[in-house]
């Protein structure tokens, strides 16, 4: 089954098995797909928290409203850190096919590694800004729905940050063997995901808040 | 790095990808910050543009092509899309009874 996806896709993804043995090309095509299923059912959880966002649209039990907490120019700045982020992570992938040295892979990492924390402050910031203005989750329906959306990507943005520390580390002790490797083609895709969330993120929720 | 054709050919999709995402994104946020239009019809155009820059991030940053793509890759994203419809719309109809209840 895993043997049907093609040699392009993973040298697409950076990963030079093309010369290697068949047994190492099946095994690497496996694990990537192994973790595309990891990634459909992290969308199956945010689409339940998007339909769950979606019903409690108006309920805001009199408290804060949405439209008056959130900030147009930080809900921009975090999409673009993040945008820029999957870019240069696109970059790490790049220089792990093209190049032969592992400072261009790291270095991109550290890139993407700068633009997710970046984002991530930007977000803990405005949370703190919400609650402040006690647009607490338990405050109203809505609030809760909100924060356990977005604060489930930033969760998850937060472990990207920590995994891409751990690829730092891999990259520095073992070099770019194969595990590496594959390890980071994994990370790529985990990464991209994220960007994905976050665009219907700041379409459905800040923006839709926002027109009002 | 040097410079070769295979390198520009792989670079290729990102800076495609990137500068497609910057537009895109530009366009959804410019049209809600200059509210030319009624907000009804706003809203639509930046569900559009984000469905728009989802495929794009797929095609360039994810690498999914139907045409390249396994049997096995196209199973599994056909499965998931029919599992989320029905725990979506499970939700949407018990949440909307409830609320009808509540009223």
């Amino acid at each position: 089954m895993s043997a049907e996806i093609t040699d392009p896709e993973l040298l697409q993804a950076g990963l030079n098995v093309a010369a290697e043995p068949r047994e190492v090309r099946e095994h690497a095509e496996s694990d990537v797909l192994g973790f595309w299923v990891f990634l459909m059912s992290d969308a199956v959880i945010f689409a339940l928290l998007f339909s769950i966002y979606g019903t409690m649209g108006n309920a805001t039990a009199g408290g804060p409203v949405p439209q008056h907490e959130f900030k147009f120019h930080s809900a921009f700045w975090e999409t673009a850190l993040l945008l820029t982020s999957s870019f240069s992570y696109g970059m790490v992938s790049l220089s792990l096919k093209h190049t032969r040295h592992r400072i261009w892979p790291a270095l991109w990492l550290g890139v993407t590694f700068c633009l997710g924390a970046g984002f991530l402050i930007m977000e803990v910031r405005d949370f703190l800004t919400l609650f402040h203005d006690g647009a607490t989750p338990e405050r109203s329906g809505y609030f809760s729905s909100f924060f356990v959306l977005v604060g489930t990507h930033g969760c998850h943005v937060f472990s990207g940050l920590i995994w891409i520390v751990l690829m730092g580390i891999q990259i520095a002790m073992f070099g770019l063997d194969q595990r590496t490797r594959l390890n980071l083609i994994r990370l790529g895709l985990f990464w991209h995901f994220l960007d994905i969330i976050w665009v219907v993120i700041f379409s459905v929720v800040y923006l839709g808040a926002l027109i009002k | 790095m040097k410079i070769s054709s295979p390198l520009t050919r792989d670079f290729a999709p990102y800076f495609i990808g990137y500068l497609l995402a910057i537009v895109l994104t530009g366009c959804a946020f410019s049209c809600v910050y200059f509210r030319l239009l009624p907000p009804g019809l706003t809203f639509t155009i930046v569900l559009g543009l984000a469905l728009i820059q989802v495929i794009v991030h797929m095609l360039c940053f994810l690498h999914v092509s139907l045409q390249r793509s396994a049997r096995a890759n196209l199973q599994l994203l056909i499965f998931s899309a029919v599992i989320i419809m029905l725990m979506v719309g499970g939700t949407l109809v018990i949440l909307f009874n409830e609320r009808a209840r509540m009223m």
